[in-house]
C-alpha cells in the first residue's frame, strides 16, 4: 500500500440540510495520494451528498473541505476539476455522437489560427489511452464502444484535467466480470500514480478487492472509517445497517403462530438479469421481511410481483387460483397494492390532493364508468385517512405539503381503500423522521392483525425483526436464504447477507 | 464506414444518379451554364440552410430564417432607396441587425429555457411583422453597385457564369466546412446535440455557444436576404416565404440528424443542389407545373427521415477492443 501520511483531499465535520432534512451531519471524509478509498452507505445515507460537495455540485452548508493543505470552495465541477478533483459517472458523462479522440480533449484542443489540430489530438490520445491498456480507433464514435471503454475513456479524461483526486461513482455497475477486472486494472495504475481515488459502489466483494480504507455513512452520519485488513464483511455490513448497535436482542420477533391459509403463492418467478427465480408462498395475517442491500435484487422482486417488470419464468397463484400477472393494472385487479421506494417519483402525485392521492386507485380499479361521486370520495378518504391517522390541515390540500410520514401514509391508505388481498411496502420508513418510523411500524403490525399478507423490504434491521414473522434474505440478485423464529434477528441477517462477501471475511 | 456518412452518401449518390437520368433525358442539362445557374438560383437558400445546418445540429430548429430574408430585403430597400445609403453601409446594418436579432433569440432559448421552435417561431412573426411595417408595398433597389454586381461573373468554360451571388454562397459552404469540422466552435456545436448536460459537465460553454449558433443563422440569413435583394433589385416584405421549410429539408436531405449531433455542412450544399436539380428539370421538360418541386422535395425527405430511422436506430455496432495486457 502507497500511502502518504497527508490527506490529499479532506472534509472536516460536512454539514448539508435540505429543507429540514440534514443530509449530512457533521461528516469527515479524507482520501490519501495513493489510495482507494470506498465509500459505503444505503440509499439516502449520505453518499452521493457527500460526493456532490467534494466535487463542487454543492455548497456545504458547515464545515470545510480541505484540498492539498487549504480550504477550498468549489463554485462548481469544473471548478473543482480545475483544482484537480475529477469524476466519473456511472452513466457516462461523455458524447456518445463525437471520435474518442475529442471526447478526451473537448474544450482543451489544440488550435493553430483557430483551426483544431486533429492529427495531434489523435495522437495524444492514442497515447493517453495507450497508458491504459487500450488501444482502440481513436477517430471512431465513442457511442460505437462498449460501456466499460466508455468509462475508462471517461477516466482517462479526468486524470488528464484533474490529477489529485479520482471519484468513481459506481462505476462497475453495468459491467461484467471481465470488464470489472480490466476497471481495477487502471484503477491500480492510477493509484502506483499517487492519486487519490474515491470509489462508490454497493458491491461489497469489489470493495475488498480493491480498496484500501472504507468509510460507512448512515442517514447522513459518519458511521466509522476503517482500514480493510481491519475488517470483516460482516463488520461492514453491520455498520451499513445496523442501528446504533443495540445489536443482538434476537427472539423479538413476532410470533410465528398467527398464520392463516396461504393468501398469495410465487412459483419460480424470475426475470433474466433481475432477479434469479424464487418461490415464496404468503399467508394471511403474514407480514415476510426483505433483507438485502442496495442492489441485491430486492426491489426488482418487488417489480415482479406487481407485474412492473414482467417475469419470464413462473406463476402467481391468489388464493389457489393462478392468475396472470403481467401489468400493474392486473395486479392491482388481483387485489395488490404496491408502496414503490421513491415516493416523490412512483407514489404520491405531489400536486393532487390527499382526497385524490388516496381514492384514485380504488377508483382506476373501478374503471372510467363507475366514477365515484365527491360525497363518496370524501367519505372513503375520510375514513382511511383517519384510520392511518394522516395529519393534514385538510383533505383538500396537495399531498406534497405534508411530511413524508404522512405521505407514506397516504399511499397506504390508497392500498387499502381496494381492500387488497397483498400489499407490498419498499422501505417504507425511508425519507420519514425518526418519530414516524414508529408509526408506520405498528400501522403494518396492525394492518397484520386484520389479515393481510404483507411483503416489507427494509433496510432498518431492527424495523424488520420487529414486524416481520418470517424474513427472506437477497443476495446478488436471488434469494439466498428464508429465516424464521429464533433466526429472526439482526445479527443472524446481517451474516446471511455477508456471506462469501469479499474474500476476506 | 462511419454510419454518420451513409445518409451523406445515399444523398450523394441520389443526386449523382438523378442528375444522370436527367442528362440522359435532356442532354443540354449537363452544361456549365445549367450548373452556373443552380448556384445562382439558390444561393440565398444555400446560404440560409448553412446557419441552419448548424442549428439542427446543435439539436434545435429555426423558423426565423425565412422572415429575417424577408425583413432584411426590406431593411436594405429602405435603407438604400428611401434614406439614401451607400449599399455597402446598408449590408452592414442589415447583418447587424439580423445578428443582434439571432442574438436576442438565443439568449431566449437558454435562458429562458423556451424550446427553440417556439422562440424562433415567434422570432418569425416578429420579423415577417417588422417587415410588412416597413413597408408593405416592394421597393425596387435600383443604385449603381447593384447594376455591376449582377453584371459580374466569371465567365467558365462551356459559357456557363460562375455570378458573384454563386460565389458568395460557395465562400459560405466553404466557411461552414471550416467553421463545423476545424474549429473548437464546432466540436462545441456537435457536443450540444450529443447532450446538452454532458457537454455542460465537460466544460462547454453551453450560453455563449448557443447564442453564437442562433447569432450565427440569424447573420447567414440576413446574408441570405441580401443575396435576395442582389438577385430581385428588389425589397419585398412577403419574400422568401416558406425557406426555412426548404432549408430545413436541405440540411435533412444533406444527411443531418433532425435531433442534432449528427450532420454535415457539405451534405447540405447537395441538399440545396438536388432542390435545384428538381426546379431546372421542371423548367426542362416545361409540361410539369412547378408544384412538383415540392412533391419531390417531399417524397425525399420522408425517405431520408425513414434511412436515418434504419441506420440510427439500429444499436450501435460494438467495435473490437484490443486490451493490453
Amino acid at each position: 500500500m502507497v500511502v502518504g501520511a497527508e490527506p490529499v483531499v479532506q472534509a472536516r465535520g460536512i454539514v448539508k440540510i435540505f429543507g429540514q432534512h440534514r443530509a449530512l451531519d457533521g461528516v469527515d471524509f479524507s482520501v490519501r495520494p495513493g489510495e482507494v478509498h470506498a465509500l459505503l452507505g444505503e440509499n439516502g445515507a449520505g453518499k452521493s451528498t457527500l460526493i456532490k460537495i467534494l466535487t463542487g455540485a454543492y455548497q456545504p452548508d458547515g464545515g470545510e473541505v480541505i484540498l492539498d493543505g487549504a480550504a477550498v470552495r468549489f463554485s462548481d465541477p469544473l471548478d473543482a476539476q480545475r483544482h484537480g478533483i475529477g469524476t466519473v459517472y456511472q452513466e457516462v458523462n461523455l458524447l456518445p455522437n463525437r471520435s474518442v479522440a475529442e471526447n478526451l480533449f473537448l474544450g482543451h484542443q489544440p488550435t493553430r489560427f483557430g483551426i483544431v489540430q486533429r492529427r495531434v489530438i489523435e495522437a495524444r490520445a492514442r497515447e493517453l489511452l495507450a497508458g491504459y491498456g487500450l488501444e482502440i480507433d481513436v477517430r471512431a464514435e465513442l457511442g460505437s464502444y462498449s460501456v466499460a471503454v466508455q468509462q475508462i475513456v471517461a477516466i482517462a479524461r479526468a486524470v488528464e484535467l484533474s490529477g489529485k483526486v479520482l471519484v468513481l461513482d459506481e462505476p462497475t455497475a453495468s459491467l461484467d466480470r471481465n470488464e470489472v477486472a480490466k476497471m481495477f486494472e487502471v484503477v491500480a495504475r492510477l493509484k502506483a500514480r499517487g492519486l487519490g481515488i474515491i470509489f462508490i459502489t454497493h458491491f461489497l466483494d469489489q470493495v475488498f478487492e480493491i480498496a484500501d480504507r472504507v468509510t460507512i455513512l448512515r442517514n447522513g452520519k459518519l458511521i466509522g472509517t476503517k482500514a480493510l485488513s481491519e475488517v470483516t464483511a460482516t463488520d461492514v455490513v453491520r455498520m451499513m445497517l445496523g442501528k446504533d448497535l443495540a445489536f443482538d436482542h434476537g427472539g423479538v420477533g413476532v410470533a410465528e403462530a398467527v398464520q392463516g391459509p396461504v393468501r398469495v403463492e410465487f412459483k419460480s418467478l424470475g426475470r433474466q438479469g433481475k432477479v434469479a427465480p424464487f418461490s415464496l408462498a404468503l399467508h394471511e395475517g403474514e407480514v415476510v421481511g426483505v433483507a438485502g442491500l442496495l442492489g441485491s435484487g430486492r426491489t426488482e422482486m418487488a417489480r415482479l410481483m406487481f407485474g412492473v417488470d414482467s417475469a419470464d419464468g413462473g406463476e402467481i397463484s391468489v388464493g389457489g387460483k393462478v392468475v396472470s400477472i403481467r401489468n400493474p393494472a392486473q395486479a392491482v385487479a388481483a387485489g395488490f397494492g404496491f408502496c414503490p421506494e421513491d415516493r416523490k417519483l412512483d407514489g404520491i402525485f405531489g400536486e393532487l390532493s390527499v382526497r385524490e392521492n388516496i381514492i384514485i386507485a380504488l377508483q382506476a380499479k373501478l374503471g372510467w364508468f363507475r366514477a365515484l361521486n365527491r360525497d363518496e370520495q370524501n367519505e372513503i378518504a375520510g375514513s382511511y385517512a383517519e384510520a392511518l391517522d394522516i395529519r393534514a390541515a385538510d383533505y383538500e390540500m396537495p399531498v406534497k405539503l405534508l411530511s413524508g410520514g404522512n405521505q407514506q401514509k397516504a399511499i397506504l391508505a390508497r392500498w387499502l381503500a381496494i381492500d387488497p388481498n397483498f400489499l407490498i411496502l419498499d422501505e417504507p420508513t425511508r425519507g420519514i423522521d425518526v418519530g414516524a418510523h414508529a408509526e408506520i411500524v405498528r400501522t403494518i403490525n396492525r394492518l397484520r392483525e386484520e389479515g393481510l399478507a404483507l411483503l416489507v423490504i427494509s433496510s432498518e434491521l431492527d424495523e424488520v425483526v420487529a414486524y416481520s414473522n418470517r424474513i427472506v434474505v437477497m443476495r446478488d440478485r436471488a434469494m439466498v436464504a428464508e429465516l424464521s423464529g429464533a433466526d429472526i434477528a439482526p445479527s443472524v441477517i446481517v451474516a446471511a447477507i455477508a456471506e462469501n462477501q469479499g474474500g476476506r471475511a | 464506414m462511419n454510419r454518420a456518412l451513409r445518409p451523406l452518401v445515399a444523398t450523394t449518390a441520389i443526386f449523382a444518379l438523378a442528375y444522370l437520368a436527367a442528362v440522359v433525358q435532356f442532354p443540354a442539362m449537363f452544361s456549365t451554364r445549367v450548373m452556373g445557374n443552380f448556384l445562382t438560383d439558390n444561393a440565398f437558400l444555400g446560404i440560409a440552410a448553412v446557419g441552419m445546418t448548424f442549428v439542427i445540429i446543435s439539436g434545435g430548429i429555426d423558423l426565423s430564417v425565412g422572415a429575417v430574408i424577408g425583413f432584411t430585403t426590406v431593411l436594405n430597400a429602405v435603407l438604400i432607396m428611401w434614406l439614401g445609403l451607400h449599399p455597402l453601409l446598408a449590408f452592414a446594418i442589415s447583418l447587424g441587425v439580423a445578428a443582434a436579432f439571432g442574438a436576442v433569440m438565443g439568449a431566449a432559448i437558454h435562458y429562458l429555457k423556451v424550446p427553440s421552435f417556439i422562440v424562433t417561431l415567434a422570432g418569425m412573426f416578429l420579423a415577417r411583422g417588422g417587415a410588412s411595417v416597413l413597408s408593405p408595398d416592394s421597393i425596387g433597389i435600383k443604385h449603381e453597385l447593384y447594376t455591376t454586381i449582377s453584371k459580374s461573373y466569371i465567365l467558365l468554360p462551356g459559357g456557363g457564369r460562375l455570378t458573384v451571388i454563386g460565389m458568395i454562397m460557395l465562400l459560405v459552404f466553404a466557411f461552414g466546412i471550416v467553421l463545423a469540422h476545424r474549429t473548437r466552435f464546432g466540436s462545441y456545436v456537435y457536443a450540444l446535440g450529443g447532450s446538452e448536460v454532458s457537454a455542460g459537465l465537460m466544460g462547454v460553454p453551453v450560453a455563449r455557444t448557443t447564442i453564437l449558433i442562433y447569432t450565427l443563422s440569424a447573420t447567414l440569413a440576413g446574408l441570405a436576404g441580401i443575396v435576395f435583394s442582389l438577385y430581385t433589385s428588389a425589397g419585398y416584405s412577403l419574400s422568401a416565404l416558406g425557406v426555412e421549410l426548404d432549408a430545413i429539408a436541405a440540411v435533412v436531405i444533406g444527411g443531418t440528424l433532425l435531433t442534432g449531433g449528427y450532420g454535415f455542412i457539405a451534405g447540405t450544399f447537395i441538399g440545396v443542389m438536388l432542390q435545384g436539380l428538381v426546379q431546372t428539370y421542371i423548367v426542362f421538360d416545361g409540361t410539369l407545373s412547378s408544384w412538383w418541386t415540392k412533391i419531390v422535395i417531399g417524397g425525399l425527405l420522408f425517405l431520408f427521415i425513414l434511412l436515418q430511422r434504419l441506420v440510427f436506430s439500429a444499436a450501435a455496432p460494438r467495435r473490437k477492443v484490443f486490451w493490453k495486457t
